[in-house]
């Protein structure tokens, strides 16, 4: 079972912010996920395998090292909620 | 011009019976009256393409979390609400250069995460056999779209599903390759270790051709190997020496009846075609659906900290501070899945929980490929229910994360074996309502073509009939 000072502790971890309806509603629905998932319990102890990240048997495949055009700074800005001419403009960091 | 399929448009557009102008214009009005709410954005007119190409001029839908310049590409969500993405999917550039002009974007649960298309920021989408029902989901737009006749062809992903399941409720060809067979750049990033593109379409054929035209080795996604070979049109008719073993584990207990009725018939037919159909085992799939919700969620918390109002999407400004507007933000944008998902993963990931939860998440992954291995030392290719019932009513099982975490039980081994698996329409169940469902096979990594083959057998065995549901 998950408290709602536990589910308050990962929301902040991810930066969400909940109200208090919904903390009571995921401290819920998030023990029975949590419930459910520890049925993995049941595959005893799996100290010897290796665990699989990912399918794919590459590693480290890259390009060749060429300079090559980028995406232009003004369309990479372009969807921006806030901007200049050369950067993202975000609420101040920091103290006064 | 309705009831070609897309591979005899495109045949006709080539020899010229058939005006490519006109052909999308007739999909575009169809669009346009769309009342399934199937679509989040329709092109006013066609791109130009190269008529001459394989895919010959036939339009395509395409779920909304593909980017396409200069077109919204909101993955169903509400951070993303209007955005204009600066590049196109490679995915999507492929298949315009192979003559498929992008007809419209699809609706879909937002960033993937749902088995209904109830979780889309721009409401539900309704499945054309049943309008009180979901088409599946994630990709359900693109599913209901297809079977509606609104579109031609589209494309989805699937990460635990979100291809198959759809098409199966929607009694539609749908295919999840191999990953790492589609370039996953351009497309919105879900899971990153279990994303993958594939093709919706009415027949076995028409998701080869998709299917051909855009996998293919890619150097903006470094796990993009491609398929290593061309993709043959399937022309099987028959199952002479394949061998079919169905798992114990994802059959039987848990199928609605009506839906084995189905896949027993289905497994007559292949028997009928001379493949032998034998039980095997995969011990480990029944834990299968647990340890995706442990791999996908932690993927998710991770994929998902973009979000952050910054460079693309909403913002909101909240108290002031910039941790604030990070956090205003995300609570106003995301739905209450997403946020559901980016909990269980940050949770999975959070100090004294990675080793019991994620880490052994990923050793449970490798005794499900394991457990594949050996099967496919036996067998060719495993059949499964592809979904355990039918499309289910509207809200349903909103309030029960866990019953819509259940449609994906007999899918969520695949992917995370990362193997191909095609679900085809095994035809509708007694009801009422009599709805359509879906038979899986999959094969071994890389085995695309003889997957496709074996599917197109069987499907011409079958003799499917969803004109009905394009009609209207």
């Amino acid at each position: 079972m998950l408290s709602r000072d536990q589910v308050l502790h990962v929301a902040r971890l991810a930066r969400l912010e909940l109200t208090d309806e919904e903390l009571d509603r995921h401290a819920v629905e998030l023990s029975k996920v949590v419930d459910w998932i520890d049925k993995i319990a049941e595959l005893g102890d799996l100290t010897d395998v290796e665990p699989t990240s990912h399918v794919v048997a590459l590693t480290n495949q890259l390009r060749d090292d060429e300079p090559r055009p980028s995406l232009p700074v003004d369309q990479a800005l372009a969807a921006a909620p806030d901007h200049d001419e050369t950067g993202f403009r975000v609420p101040r960091v920091g103290g006064t | 011009m309705i009831e070609l399929t897309a591979a005899q448009a495109a045949e006709r557009i080539r020899s010229g019976d058939l005006d490519a102008a006109e052909y999308f214009d007739a999909y575009r009005e169809r669009c346009e009256r769309d009342d399934l709410n199937c679509f989040t954005w329709v092109a006013a007119e066609s791109e130009q393409v190269d008529t001459s190409g394989p895919l010959g001029g036939v339009p395509i839908g395409v779920k909304d979390l593909f980017c396409t310049e200069g077109i919204p590409s909101q993955a169903g969500s509400r951070i993303l609400e209007g955005y204009l993405p600066p590049y196109t999917a490679t995915a999507v550039k492929r298949l315009r250069a192979a003559g498929a002009p992008v007809l419209a974007k699809t609706n879909q649960d937002e960033f993937a995460m749902g088995s209904s298309t109830e979780n889309s920021a721009y409401g539900p989408t309704l499945n054309p056999w049943d309008r009180g029902r979901v088409p599946g989901g994630s990709s359900g737009g693109s599913a209901a779209a297809v079977a509606a006749g609104l579109v031609p062809w589209a494309i989805g992903t699937d990460t635990g599903g979100s291809i198959r399941q759809p098409a199966a409720l929607c009694g539609i060809v749908g295919l999840k390759p191999t990953y790492g067979a589609i370039s996953r750049y351009g497309m919105i990033a879900f899971a990153s270790s279990l994303d993958q593109a594939g093709p919706f379409t009415r027949d076995v054929t028409d998701a080869a051709l998709l299917l051909a035209a855009m996998q293919g080795a890619d150097p903006y996604d470094s796990t993009c190997t491609g398929l290593g070979e061309d993709v043959a049109l399937p022309t099987a008719t028959d199952l002479s020496g394949v061998r079919i073993g169905v798992p114990d584990e994802l059959t039987g207990e848990g199928i609605e009846p009506g839906v084995q009725a189905r896949f027993d018939e289905t497994l007559d037919r292949a028997r009928e075609l001379g493949a032998t159909v034998e039980p095997c085992s995969l011990p480990t799939a029944p834990h299968a659906l647990a340890a995706y919700y442990l791999i996908a969620p932690a993927e998710v918390s991770s994929n998902l900290a973009r979000y952050d109002g910054v460079r693309y999407g909403l913002r909101v400004d909240g108290a002031g501070d910039l941790e604030s507007m990070y956090t205003a933000t995300r609570a106003q944008g995301f739905g209450a899945e997403v946020k559901r998902r980016i909990l269980i993963g940050t949770y999975a990931l959070s100090s004294g929980y990675y080793d019991a939860y994620y880490g052994r998440a990923q050793q449970i992954r490798t005794l499900i490929k394991r457990d594949f291995d050996a099967v496919f030392e036996r067998f060719d290719f495993v059949a499964t229910p592809t979904a355990p019932g039918v499309a289910f009513e509207l809200g349903a099982k909103t309030a029960d994360p866990l019953a819509m975490y259940l449609n994906d039980y007999c899918a969520v081994p695949m992917s995370l074996a990362g193997i191909p698996g095609i679900s085809i329409p095994a035809g509708l169940t007694e009801g009422p309502p009599a709805l359509p469902c879906g038979f899986q096979l999959a094969g071994p990594a890389f085995s695309e073509t003889r997957l496709l083959d074996a599917a197109h057998a069987l499907e011409q065995s079958i003799g499917f009939d969803s004109t009905e549901v394009r009609d209207n």
